[in-house]
């Protein structure tokens, strides 16, 4: 039985001019779907809720995809029950999705809301998925500071992908003009949560002053002066080279730097 | 007439009293009082001071004048005193019959709070505060703490009950079980807000599955939280979002000042049992990261090399052997022994390791910019007085390539028999 993967693509945001583009969550998101396809002979569905007519959705479709699904959704309305229905009329068995949107409330929380749904695992910030075999797969966790932790999870499950996943190929203008996107219609729930709130463009956060809390006038102006420098440490001066080295490495040993 | 007269006080003076006080060869001088203190009030009733009588003789000999007016005992003067002694016990706070309580659930990294968990406790005890002091409420925060405990600055930090999970069900990746651990809390203990970091140490996913399950909508990235208003961040960043504060909130950093004015109690909290769960990812352990591959930037440990290196091959070597990503100071990258992409400093990258090792750098300010972050820094140098000794935690002082040698043998030797073990626990 071969494989179903669908992948859920997003308007992203240009952080500096603020332009609409391709997710890089979401572009990575596919990617790897795209990669699987390759190496496990499966087949991916590239699935967007929102508006049909979104020049984005070409940038997504140039990658390489013959043709879209969009769910009809307005900007009010919630994606979560109708895509929560989409899968579970469909039989995927992957899901995958980026970290947080590039737009709107950016919570998220949609990989969260549609594996509660569902039912199925929830891999949070996957770096690759190394191998699928009798129904389970292997899957690279990308953690802080560049690490990385292997899991196994049975099918099916919703994963989000990182930023450490490899990162989206080109996209090609010609292709995306000529994929085909077929729009569905789907009954819309409006966000109603949402319409209470407020938005305005972000305000600079303050920075956090050092303060000082001093007593006396000299202590403040001690605070003032000093080298930030902390207390010296250990120095070890006349200890032969070995020794030296050995209380190197028991430090190291110590902050758990050498397994 | 003869009373007025009687009344009004005539002064008397001695001269030769006088005299002699201001004579200090007299032999007479020291019978004579006048003056002991260092302000008298004079014969005309203006005030005279005495600058030979001001300050006192210090231990060795040299005359100190006090000029902090008493307060140099809370001044801790100087490093001779022990700092150890002077630290001040901070007020205990305490919570007797809290009517709320607010949960807050650190990332812990490492078993320590880090500087966000730190702000959250902080951020936590804003919302436990009784407003205005009419309604005499008081919640109290308690802390739920997966795993290995590390930290003994809890107490500063503001927690004032605990509670620690540390079964062999929480050791490793676990989101399931913990998940199923705050469900648990949450039906048991009802508490008013749900505190995470919104952090990628795992805060973000444990908030997202417990608001998920409990079909709360949570404020992310919220960095202005009072009882009524949270303001979060949008569209990755770009949008201030005001709304009503919801139950579970995941915090950005530096969303409200840390702790530092009081103690608080700390009080474990047993908990009876837990339901376990069989999680249905299999955790396969941490995969081994090709050390250089990892940005230099986001690296844990680093082994940094500079202008005191002269045997490049063996400091290649040595990196690997420790497992540690390559760092280099400007003037390794400009000779062309390293590449620029791997120079640490204001011109090249900021770092953030946890442990630093700089190897015949002396420290310019420009390369200090660069490893402000990093926790521990350790420092092999030819010459003790240079600033990278000042700043490090150990310093070794000696020729570069000896120690560097030594620590090969070391790490090699770990290695191997560290491969034997795991064989024999194989057999």
């Amino acid at each position: 039985m071969p494989l179903n993967i669908v992948s859920l693509v997003s308007v992203g945001r240009h952080p500096q001019s603020g332009r609409e583009r391709r997710a890089e969550q979401d572009g990575r998101a596919v990617e790897l779907g795209m990669n699987l396809e390759a190496s496990q002979s499966a087949s991916m569905t590239v699935l967007h809720a929102g508006r049909s007519v979104e020049p984005v959705l070409r940038n997504y479709a140039g990658m390489g995809l013959p043709s879209l699904e969009v769910l009809e959704l307005s900007e009010q309305d919630d994606a979560v029950p109708s895509l929560a229905q989409y899968l579970k009329a469909s039989d995927a068995d992957i899901v995958l999705t980026g970290v947080r949107a590039e737009s709107g409330e950016s919570s998220g929380m949609v990989p969260y809301l549609l594996a509660e749904e569902l039912g199925w695992p929830l891999v949070p910030r996957i770096a690759d998925i190394v191998s699928i075999n009798n129904g389970v797969a292997e899957i690279l966790l990308a953690l802080p500071r560049g690490q990385r932790r292997s899991l196994s999870v049975p099918l099916p499950f919703v994963a989000s992908v990182d930023n450490a996943a490899p990162a989206p190929r080109q996209s090609a203008y010609g292709p995306g003009m000529r994929a085909s996107i077929d729009a569905s219609q789907v009954t819309a729930v409006t966000d109603s949560a949402r319409e209470q709130w407020q938005e305005a463009p972000a305000k600079p956060r303050p920075k956090r002053l050092k303060v000082v809390k001093a007593k006396t006038a000299a202590d403040r102006f001690k605070a003032a002066t000093a080298k930030p420098q902390g207390k010296a440490g250990k120095v070890m001066k006349n200890e032969s080279a070995q020794e030296q080295a050995q209380e190197i490495f028991n430090l190291l040993l110590e902050e758990k730097v050498i397994k | 007439m003869s009373g007025e007269t009687n009344s009004y006080e005539i002064v008397r003076r001695d001269p030769r009293a006088e005299w002699i006080a201001r004579n200090r060869l007299h032999p007479l001088h020291g019978t004579i009082s006048v003056g002991e203190e260092a302000e008298v009030r004079g014969p005309s009733g203006l005030i005279r001071k005495n600058p030979h009588k001001v300050g006192f003789i210090g231990p060795n000999g040299i005359k100190r004048i006090d000029r902090l007016k008493g307060n140099a005992a809370a001044a801790a003067t100087g490093r001779r005193s022990g700092g150890a002694a002077q630290e001040v016990q901070l007020p205990l706070h305490k919570v007797e019959n809290p009517d709320f309580s607010i949960f807050v659930v650190p990332d812990m990294v490492g078993g320590r709070l880090t500087s966000q968990d730190k702000d959250i406790l902080g951020q936590a005890h804003k919302l436990a505060r009784s407003d205005d002091g009419e309604s005499a409420v008081q919640g109290v925060v308690v802390a739920v703490v997966f795993g290995e405990l590390k930290d003994d600055s809890l107490d500063t930090a503001g927690v004032d009950r605990l509670i620690h999970l540390d079964g062999e069900e929480y050791q490793g990746y676990c989101p399931e079980q913990q998940l199923t651990a705050l469900v648990h809390l949450d039906a048991t203990y009802n508490p008013q807000n749900w505190l995470f970091p919104d952090s990628v140490h795992g805060g973000t996913d444990l908030g997202s599955r417990l608001a998920a399950r409990l079909g709360e909508r949570p404020a992310v990235q919220a960095w202005q939280v009072d009882k009524k208003t949270t303001v979060c961040r949008g569209a990755s960043g770009s949008t201030d979002i005001s709304r009503p504060t919801p139950r579970i909130l995941l915090l950005a950093e530096e969303c409200a000042d840390p702790i530092d004015e009081t103690r608080h109690e700390v009080q474990p909290i047993e908990l009876g049992s837990v339901p376990r769960v069989i999680s249905r990812m299999q955790d396969m352990g941490q995969v081994s990261v090709d050390p250089n591959a990892i940005p230099l930037a986001e690296a844990e440990f680093i082994l940094s090399a500079g202008n005191g290196i002269h045997n490049w091959d063996q400091f290649h070597e040595a990196a690997e052997a420790l497992g540690a990503t390559e760092g280099a100071s400007r003037v390794a990258v400009d000779d062309g022994f390293m590449p620029r992409f791997r120079q640490v400093g204001a011109t090249g990258t900021w770092v953030t390791a946890r442990v630093y090792i700089a190897v015949g750098i002396s420290g310019a300010i420009q390369h200090m910019q660069g490893i402000g972050q990093c926790d521990k820094v350790i420092a092999i140098n030819t010459d003790a007085g240079c600033d990278m000794v000042k700043r490090a935690a150990l310093s070794a002082i000696g020729d570069s390539e000896e120690i560097l040698a030594e620590l090969l043998k070391l790490a090699r030797e770990h290695k191997a028999g560290q491969s034997e073990g795991g064989d024999q626990n194989a057999a």
